[in-house]
């Protein structure tokens, strides 16, 4: 128990940041949002995976990634094309010149299913693909630099551009990828309509707990002596070498954790959203991806959720009133953030929350028996 | 096998490294014993921290071998030869500001050196009494759950010394391990290194040359990449070449 309580929870704050951020999005959004308004942020959620996977690979890790956009695309497309390939039915494509291949191929003049599309057909496949597939990748970029020892700045632009080739990439290849259109009109999963408010709310809530147990997951890699380590190889990375460690061994394994992150955020954004395209892989969601951890605090899973809320609150907010001023004011905060809150809102807490909590408290205490008593009955209780 | 073996601990044969030409470390041989206290002295850029970079694969060699416990060194790399029981201080003190004194001796402890080793690392009770065993040694037990950030610079250094003591090295290398110690850290040092260096070889490096004398069971004077005198104190002291190169002024 105190195992759990210690390495999953982070102790009596983190529990208690944990639960609070389960409350709000288990139970207070549910209440007061309406269904369209809850799609809404639970596709801010999955954005989330992304803020807490740059927690523990730039937070902790001190590796800025600018390609966190590409993890999460790869989730995404997996999941677009299994959900494609079962709307594209020959039933459902009979008007087409090839029935029983996705439409956008047929309108590109292929003729059958090109052969990488083929193992999405299987749901078990494409669960496996989202986390395999982004690790995988993550592995070969991460091997081909880390053990380089590239790192820094030159990691960041080399991520950055990896987005840029994927995204030309998938727009240039129509064909194959349904270009910049992205794969749409996804209908059903096994046979069950996504697109239904019921569907809508499972799947809010699916994501809400993939996005709890990604936490508690990284919350244990932070806790042990693998997140120590992490701080250590950002603040001296010769002497962790020169402790006996393989240092890019341990840089290319939370890469590839915060890709495989990042996918599932993916992937329950297609199914929330009901596409994917390319205009979520490239350089300006991986660089907003970056702005939701900074605005949190990149040393902070839960304040990576909130700043990703806020963030995209906000978005939603102003873009509807002033479209044009929403990226000077995101511009504007990101700068702010760095040079005034560098540990973000969850730096803010640290050092103003006990401001709210003591007035809580001496509320609170108005309420309950004088100290004297209150020890008086725990003892007794012990 | 053409090698030959020795009963060193340390065996470096006909070792030279260049920089575009500059020869930095030039033919050097050199023999470290088992219980042995070594301490290399020389002007600057004479190439000693040169030394220390190539025993511990920080810089590699042009040529020649390096040889720990009969084990070619210089084709291992960095992590490899630490684990072969190599251990290296930093001419800075060289700890990690954000964690405290506890958690940098245990990111240090020898085990869980794997990724999934480290995540599935248990600080048990075998852990704990080395980390208390080693922080009684650099006289920072009263510390444990300090930010080692706010040690002062002395402690600094004693910390790096225990990151290294936690490993048990065979070969322990120390570059100027008083540099910046006030007079009573400086004597601490002194009484630490010669306890430590029972069951190990100790190389240090050091310009102090009171502190070279109350430590060293031998001394080096390295000169230009090369070695100028070798031998124990007092006869290194009055070496004439010595005299003129180093000492003298």
């Amino acid at each position: 128990m105190s195992f759990a309580y210690d390495k999953l929870m982070g102790g009596k704050n983190g529990l208690t940041g944990f639960i609070i951020l389960a409350i709000l999005i288990l139970i207070v959004f549910p209440l007061l949002l309406d269904s369209f308004r809850l799609n809404l942020v639970g596709k801010y959620l999955t954005y989330a995976f992304a803020a807490v996977s740059l927690v523990l690979l730039w937070g902790y890790g001190g590796t800025l990634s600018l390609g966190q956009g590409i993890f999460f695309g790869l989730g995404g497309y997996a999941m677009a094309m299994f959900l494609k390939l079962e709307a594209s039915s020959p039933e459902n494509t009979a008007i087409q010149s090839t029935p029983g291949i996705p439409d956008f191929m047929d309108w590109n003049q292929l003729t059958e299913l090109p052969w990488f599309w083929e193992p999405f057909s299987s749901f078990t496949f494409t669960l496996v693909a989202i986390l395999v597939i982004p690790a995988l990748f993550a592995y070969i970029i991460g091997s081909a630099m880390f053990k380089r020892r590239v790192g820094g700045v030159y990691f960041a632009i080399i991520t950055q551009v990896i987005a840029v080739i994927l995204t030309v990439l998938i727009v240039g290849q129509q064909g194959f990828t349904g270009g910049i259109n992205g794969i749409t009109d996804l209908r059903t999963l096994n046979g069950w309509d996504i697109t239904s408010d019921s569907a809508k709310n499972i799947f809010y809530y699916v994501n809400c707990f993939l996005l709890l147990g990604v936490i508690i997951a990284s919350r244990y890699i932070l806790t042990s002596k693998f997140g120590r380590l992490l701080l250590a190889m950002r603040d001296k990375e010769d002497r962790v070498r020169f402790s006996g460690y393989d240092v890019a061994n341990f840089k290319i394994f939370i890469f590839c954790f915060a890709a495989t992150i990042s996918a599932i955020g993916g992937a329950m954004f297609t199914l929330q959203v009901g596409f994917m395209s390319p205009s979520f892989v490239g350089i300006v969601p991986s660089i907003e991806m970056v702005i939701f951890a900074a605005v949190g605090g990149r040393m902070s899973l839960i304040g990576a959720v909130y700043g990703t809320l806020l963030i995209n609150f906000g978005k939603t907010a102003f873009s509807e009133s002033f479209p044009e001023l929403w990226l000077f004011l995101m511009g504007g905060l990101f700068i702010a953030v760095v040079m005034f809150f560098p540990n973000g809102l969850a730096g803010l807490w640290q050092d103003y929350g006990h401001y709210i909590t003591d007035r809580f408290k001496s509320v609170k205490n108005l309420f309950v028996k004088p100290a004297s008593a209150t020890k008086a009955t725990t003892v007794e209780n012990s | 096998m053409l090698t030959n073996n020795t009963d060193y601990t340390l065996a470096i044969e006909d070792l030279t490294v260049s920089f575009d030409g500059f020869k930095a470390v030039d033919n050097l041989n050199f023999y470290l014993d088992k219980n042995e206290l070594h301490v290399v002295i020389g002007p600057n850029g004479a190439g000693k921290t040169t030394v220390l970079d190539l025993i511990c694969g920080k810089t590699k060699s042009t040529s020649g071998s390096i040889k720990f416990l009969n084990k070619e060194l210089t084709k291992l790399s960095e992590h490899a030869i630490v684990r072969e029981g190599v251990g290296r201080k930093f001419q800075t003190p060289s700890i990690y500001e954000n964690l405290t004194v506890l958690e940098n001796l245990e990111v240090s402890y020898p085990r869980g050196r794997g990724v999934f080793g480290s995540l599935l690392f248990k600080r048990d009770q075998a852990v704990m009494e080395k980390i208390y065993d080693i922080a009684q040694q650099i006289m920072l037990d009263e510390e444990m759950h300090t930010e080692a950030g706010v040690l002062s610079h002395g402690q600094k250094q004693w910390l790096e010394i225990g990151m290294l003591l936690i490993q048990d090295p065979q070969l322990l290398m120390l570059d100027e391990p008083v540099a910046g110690m006030s007079v009573k850290e400086r004597e601490q040092t002194a009484e630490l290194l010669n306890k430590i260096c029972q069951g190990r070889s100790v190389l240090v490096i050091e310009h102090d040359m009171e502190f070279v004398e109350r430590i060293a069971h031998k001394v080096t004077v390295l000169h230009q990449g090369k070695i100028l005198a070798a031998g124990d104190m007092e006869t290194v002291q009055k070496d004439p070449k010595v005299v003129e190169v180093y000492l003298g002024h």
